[in-house]
């Protein structure tokens, strides 16, 4: 595997910056919108959806047709193949087809000359509807029955027993709100049309083959006729893994249509409107427990809002139950997960994957137990870790890298937790208004997709003969500093400086049927292909060097002085020339399967993970008992990335995740209202973090371990996982509010997002 | 006529501008400055921020705005730096290397628009004094967390900033006349004194006045309206005045928050840390104190706390100028005392007396760039213990800013003491009736405005009463 790099022991782990970050700062790195347009190009516009759910009575669309500037307009009876852009079920549509499932369903599609004109065209259809009796909150669904699926359960031993037979016993609820992703870059694609049918499609995707699949099945091409291509996106967040098809796939339509090329740049009030969030959850809990605070039963029940489609919202809930034990054993537990239809805008990935919900529920339950025995909630959560004999997941699963007891020791003292601990008891003694709280939390994720085949990934590499390398991989750059991790790994292969590797654009034309960047998988998968891809070109590159030098192929190394063939010196342009001449193939892909993992589904056991990532956070807050406002103070990470392949850029993941996540659990609000109308539909009234909610003092920590398993260089992923780091945050809002009430064992009802309103709702619930 | 403005030294037409164009798709379109990015197109995340640039004195003011909804008649006659001219030589300039190698960027889309913003910082643009993290509050990163952002922020020195050529360039630019157009019908107007606004608003009294835009933009951005007459206010030079004297502060019409926002600090500190959290920096270098008011928004964050002050508006038309006390002028929802063909010339605010009690706080979901929920204002004058007057006003809390009346009447004439505060958060209560929106229910509402004059209270005795304020243990 890796190891078999020689180099890589050697090589200092290189804080290298993002290979694009000359570009971004001098505005030059190209995204979507500013490729030069093509003469002709059309741009596009939805009709959107009045109601939430009913059947459609009516299509007149003569003045939009009207409108000077518009050339055409699209209704599903348009499009010649298949109307899905649904990732699994085939039940996403372009455009309504005589019903509409959610408020912002695209109905029908303007093409016009201008952008402005499409936009104002699309807002003079008339669409008339038979309304029909809605499901908007997840207590209608599950009055109605509407579920995507059935209930899934993982379970051992036996919960109700263990509950019935449980020295001390406590059960409480917990709503979680929904989140946009708010990448700043809005959904875009553009089309155009090649020879011959073909048709190459420019998105701002996370899953190009998937796009370039439901775009051949929209307009009945094969796949090979369809190419895909993502530069880089301005921020994704799992928000254009599955939610990117339906601006590519109508800017494809278009094409086949009219034959000019189409753009789809959508406005960011529709953006919000007509793609995804993450799901928003109701969760119950009812467990036992000793006298220490050790769990020794726990059920659990997540009901997931998951929207009108069916989207990824399987593998989304079944992370929610594989994360609801977090670093914790549950003795006899049971997990129950509701995946509620509504008809809302349908939920979809988003950094964290049903995982953030799981582990704040079953922090939650930490908090919950250790208000009721009086203790610090730390405690509880030490004497509920895994450990030796109490090491298998709910769903059978051995832990066999658990790092969480050292990790919680060792930021224990960095973070000075006991010490602050008192401190803030003695400010809250003598402050009326302002009490203090802090917490540390855990997080254990698991790496792999959990439908395992998705787990492979393709790369293509070439060494042109003066010596310079061209990498490209199925991943796509969002941000996360995948390129320049791939760009090194291959660099490192070769003994060159990273700049004599260029990544180009991710293109299914490159390297076919590929995963979306996605599961935090990103370098573990594409790096892992690359690397094998280049060590195939090495060892016919020192084949051949040994053969012409007379030595063995052994004896040729390629070292940052250069290559190394017995006795003879050269540079690796030069040995890639020697090579180009002697007829030596210098271009190879690379594959990579994650080995080990396999996972039933329909009993909810197996290995779902390669192996785990882990990390810990303190946050300390404070919080105004008059207003409900709150501040982050200072947060203290300690995380895992394994051997960091770029601590530079593993360490952004870690702070931008943290503060996603704290965004997630205080002031970003998604809210529908009775009609299914989404209120939150812009920056105006969704708030994401500004620089001043970054706590003032921020210490992240990477730990010095390593993955236990041969990963790319014995590196852990990194994408997802940190954003739970910020679970933190809402454990210390809710001590804070319990100083509120020194007295009471209890738990504050506090709900997250935890807004000013919610956090004085808390404060109320606890004096009353 | 057409609008002219400056572009690196070289002056960029247009010769029949669409008047409601925004600066941001001119420089994505024609202009191919792709740099300056679109997020949001309505002045909330910052990444389409440019610095616009404008002859003071010797040299030039330089203020970063929201080009998405800046329109062009706005920059008629003025310098405009993208993030292309920080680097047009093919090198970095010292805020972008270092941005570059902090990890300042990940997606990247964000960037330009925080260059721009530090960059304003950097050379002196409005607002530099500022902290590093309230100049780039109005721009918004979905990747990094910020650290390395305020990092490179705080690391790079201010910029030395020859503007000699630019200031050259502007000289005769605008031209002698009023800039005017008509585009499809529409029509349009640039007025350079207050009596030719008199005059163009006497002939167009249905004209809609567009100060800062930071408002109005947003109808056309997301709205999509057709605006059939538009005059800009911004050129005009005798509504620029700010005048600070021992018995108040005049701000006229024409003066942004950001270039009144130390005046206001002067008057009292809560007003400065309210106009610190209006927006972000580029909308407080567009929106004006006065547009804040005449726009008769329930939740301008201005009006609440000027009205507590007891501040008068001052109007001016073709027949004349009229004073009335702030309150007055917001008659109902979006209904105000503006007379066709009549423009708010300036407000004033009192100095308040040494010893009056003046608190002004904001609840917001978020401290920075965001509405409020509720806005509560409080001036107390204190004698003796005993609270001779009071005025207390709200924002958020009805269809316009309003004063409450009846928590006033509890508070004048009784001791300032914890009981007369107990009974005057309790009549508040009855004093309005608020809404449930996306910001708050209205039960929050009422329960946030008693708590903003208890606030008041415990700031008094001396407890730590913000969270602003607050260190870690």
């Amino acid at each position: 595997m890796a190891e078999g790099n020689p180099l890589w022991p050697q090589a200092a782990m290189p804080a290298l910056p993002h290979d694009s970050a000359h570009l971004h700062v001098a505005g030059l790195a190209r995204y979507v919108d500013d490729e030069p347009e093509l003469p002709g190009t059309l741009h596009l516009a939805f009709g959107l959806s009045s109601e939430a759910r009913a059947r459609i009575t009516g299509i007149d669309l003569e003045r939009v047709l009207a409108f000077p500037g518009v050339v055409a307009v699209y209704t599903a009876a348009d499009i010649p193949g298949e109307n899905n852009v649904g990732p699994i079920a085939h039940d996403d549509r372009v455009l309504a087809d005589g019903e509409v499932v959610s408020h912002g369903q695209p109905v029908f599609l303007v093409a016009a000359e201008t952008r402005l004109a499409a936009r104002k065209a699309a807002r003079l259809g008339k669409v008339t509807y038979e309304a029909l009796e809605p499901a908007i909150t997840s207590a209608q669904a599950r009055a109605a029955g509407s579920r995507i699926e059935a209930d899934q359960r993982m379970a051992r031993g036996d919960a109700d027993g263990a509950l019935a037979a449980a020295e001390h016993r406590l059960a409480g609820s917990l709503r979680i709100g929904a989140q946009d992703h708010f990448y700043l870059e809005g959904q875009v694609a553009h089309a155009r049309p090649g020879e011959d049918g073909q048709i190459h499609v420019v998105s701002s995707s996370q899953h190009p083959s998937e796009v370039q699949h439901l775009v051949a099945h929209l307009l009945g091409k094969p796949s090979a006729d369809v190419t895909v291509e993502v530069r880089r996106m301005g921020g994704a967040f799992g928000g254009k893994e599955s939610q990117a098809a339906l601006f590519a796939a109508a800017a494809a339509l278009v094409v086949h249509h009219t034959g000019r090329p189409a753009k789809f740049r959508c406005d960011r009030d529709d953006d919000m409107i007509v793609t995804g969030k993450r799901h928003d959850f109701e969760v119950d809990y009812d467990v036992g427990h000793d006298a220490e605070g050790r769990l020794c039963a726990v059920k659990l029940r997540f009901a997931g809002r998951c929207g009108a489609t069916m989207d990824l919202s399987p593998g989304i809930n079944d992370r929610t139950m594989f994360h609801a034990d977090n670093c914790y054993f549950l003795p006899d537990v049971e997990i129950v997960s509701e995946r509620l239809k509504t008809n809302t805008v349908s939920a979809t990935a988003f950094r964290g994957f049903g995982g953030p919900q799981g582990m704040l529920a079953i922090e939650r339950v930490c908090d919950h137990v250790a208000a009721q025995l009086g203790l610090d909630p730390l405690d509880v959560r030490i004497r509920n870790l895994y450990g030796p004999g109490r090491d298998v997941t709910p769903y059978d699963m051995t832990i066999e890298d658990n790092i969480a007891p050292e990790l919680i020791a060792r930021l224990r003292e960095t973070a000075r937790y006991d010490a602050r601990r008192e401190a803030i008891a003695a400010f809250n003694a003598g402050s009326p208004v302002l009490k203090k709280g802090i917490a540390l939390t855990l997080v254990k994720f698991g790496i792999s997709f959990t439908t395992t085949h998705l787990n492979q990934a393709g790369a293509l590499v070439h060494v042109y003969s003066d010596g310079s390398i061209q990498a490209n991989h199925g991943g796509t750059e969002m941000g996360q500093g995948l390129h320049i991790k791939i760009a090194q790994i291959v660099a490192d292969v070769f003994g060159v400086g990273v700049d004599a590797v260029r990544i180009t654009a991710t293109r299914t034309d490159k390297v076919p049927n590929t995963s979306a960047t996605a599961a935090s998988s990103g370098a573990d998968l594409n790096g892992m292909a690359a690397w094998r891809a280049a060590m195939t070109i090495r060892a016919r590159m020192a084949d051949f060097l040994a053969h012409v030098f007379g030595c063995g192929a052994d004896d040729v190394r390629f070292t940052p002085e250069g290559v190394v063939a017995g006795a003879a010196r050269m540079s690796f342009a030069e040995a890639a020339r020697k090579a180009w001449l002697g007829r030596i193939s210098l271009s190879s892909t690379g594959f990579y399967a994650t080995p080990e993992i396999e996972y039933d589904r329909a009993s909810h056991r197996g290995r779902p993970f390669y192996y785990f990532a882990y990390g810990a956070a303190v946050s300390e807050v404070v919080v105004d008992t008059l207003t409900g406002e709150h501040r982050v103070l200072a947060v203290d990470i300690l995380h895992d990335v394994g051997r960091s392949l770029n601590p530079a850029i593993d360490r952004g993941q870690i702070e931008g995740g943290f503060l996603q996540g704290q965004g997630w659990l205080t002031t970003e609000v998604v809210e529908w209202d009775a009609k299914g109308r989404l209120l939150n539909h812009s920056p105006a009234t969704y708030k994401v973090p500004t620089a001043s909610d970054r706590p003032k003092r921020m210490r992240i920590d990477l730990w010095d371990g390593e993955n236990v398993k041969p990963t790319i260089h014995r590196s852990k992923a990194v994408g997802e996982p940190p954003l739970m780091l910020a679970n933190s945050v809402f454990s210390a809002i809710s001590a804070a509010i319990a100083a509120t009430a020194p007295d009471v064992r209890d738990m504050p009802r506090l709900d997250a997002p935890a807004t000013p309103e919610a956090v004085l709702r808390a404060i109320a619930g606890m004096r009353a | 006529m057409g609008v002219r403005f400056l572009l690196d030294g070289a002056v960029v037409e247009l010769a029949a501008p669409d008047p409601t164009a925004t600066l941001l798709e001119t420089l994505r379109g024609p202009l191919r400055r792709t740099g300056t990015k679109e997020g949001c197109a309505e002045g909330d995340c910052g990444a389409c921020t440019v610095l616009v640039g404008e002859a003071a004195g010797e040299g030039v003011q330089w203020r970063a705005v929201n080009a998405c909804i800046l329109f062009l008649p706005m920059i008629h006659g003025k310098a405009v730096m993208t993030v292309e001219s920080l680097s047009a030589g093919g090198a970095l300039n010292p805020l972008q290397a270092c941005m570059a190698a902090n990890g300042s960027s990940q997606c990247g889309f964000c960037t330009p628009g925080f260059v721009m913003s530090l960059h304003g910082r950097a050379i002196g643009a409005l607002g530099s004094e500022l902290p590093v993290a309230d100049a780039i509050a109005g721009n918004l990163c979905r990747c990094t967390g910020y650290g390395p952002i305020l990092e490179a922020g705080e690391a790079v020195p201010r910029l030395a900033q020859d503007d000699r050529a630019v200031l050259a360039g502007l000289a005769g630019l605008a031209g002698d006349d009023m800039a005017c157009g008509n585009f499809d019908g529409r029509q349009w107007f640039v007025p350079r004194s207050s009596d030719a606004l008199v005059d163009v608003l006497a002939a167009h009294p249905e004209a809609r006045i567009v100060a800062g835009a930071t408002d109005v933009g947003l109808w056309v951005t997301k709205g999509l309206r057709d605006l059939d007459a538009l005059v800009f206010i911004g050129d005009v030079a005798d509504l620029k005045g700010l005048e600070e004297t021992a018995g108040g502060l005049r701000i006229g019409a024409g003066v942004r928050y950001a270039e009144a926002h130390g005046a206001l600090a002067r008057l009292h500190p809560d007003l400065g840390e309210l106009v610190r959290r209006i927006g972000g920096l580029q909308v407080r270098s567009s929106a004006t104190v006065c547009g804040n008011i005449a726009n008769g928004s329930p939740i301008g964050d201005g009006p609440p706390a000027l009205i507590a002050l007891g501040a008068e508006l001052t109007l001016r038309s073709a027949a004349g100028r009229r004073t009335l006390p702030l309150e007055d002028y917001f008659l109902d929802y979006g209904k105000q005392d503006r007379r066709p063909g009549e423009f708010v010339e300036s407000v004033f605010v009192p100095r308040p007396a040494a010893g009056n009690v003046i608190h002004v706080s904001k609840l917001s979901r978020r401290f920075d760039s965001d509405i409020s929920a509720v806005l509560g204002a409080f001036a107390l004058t204190v004698k003796a213990g005993t609270i001779t007057a009071a005025r207390v006003a709200f924002g958020g809390m009805a269809a316009t800013p309003r004063r409450a009346a009846g928590c006033e009447a509890v508070l004048a004439g009784q001791p300032f003491s914890e009981a007369t505060i107990a009974a005057a958060a309790e009549a508040l209560t009855a004093d309005f009736n608020p809404l449930t929106d996306v910001r708050g229910t209205a039960a929050y509402r009422i329960e946030a405005a008693s708590a903003l004059l208890w606030r008041l209270w415990y700031r008094e005795q001396g407890a730590a009463v913000c969270v602003l304020d607050v260190e870690a243990c």
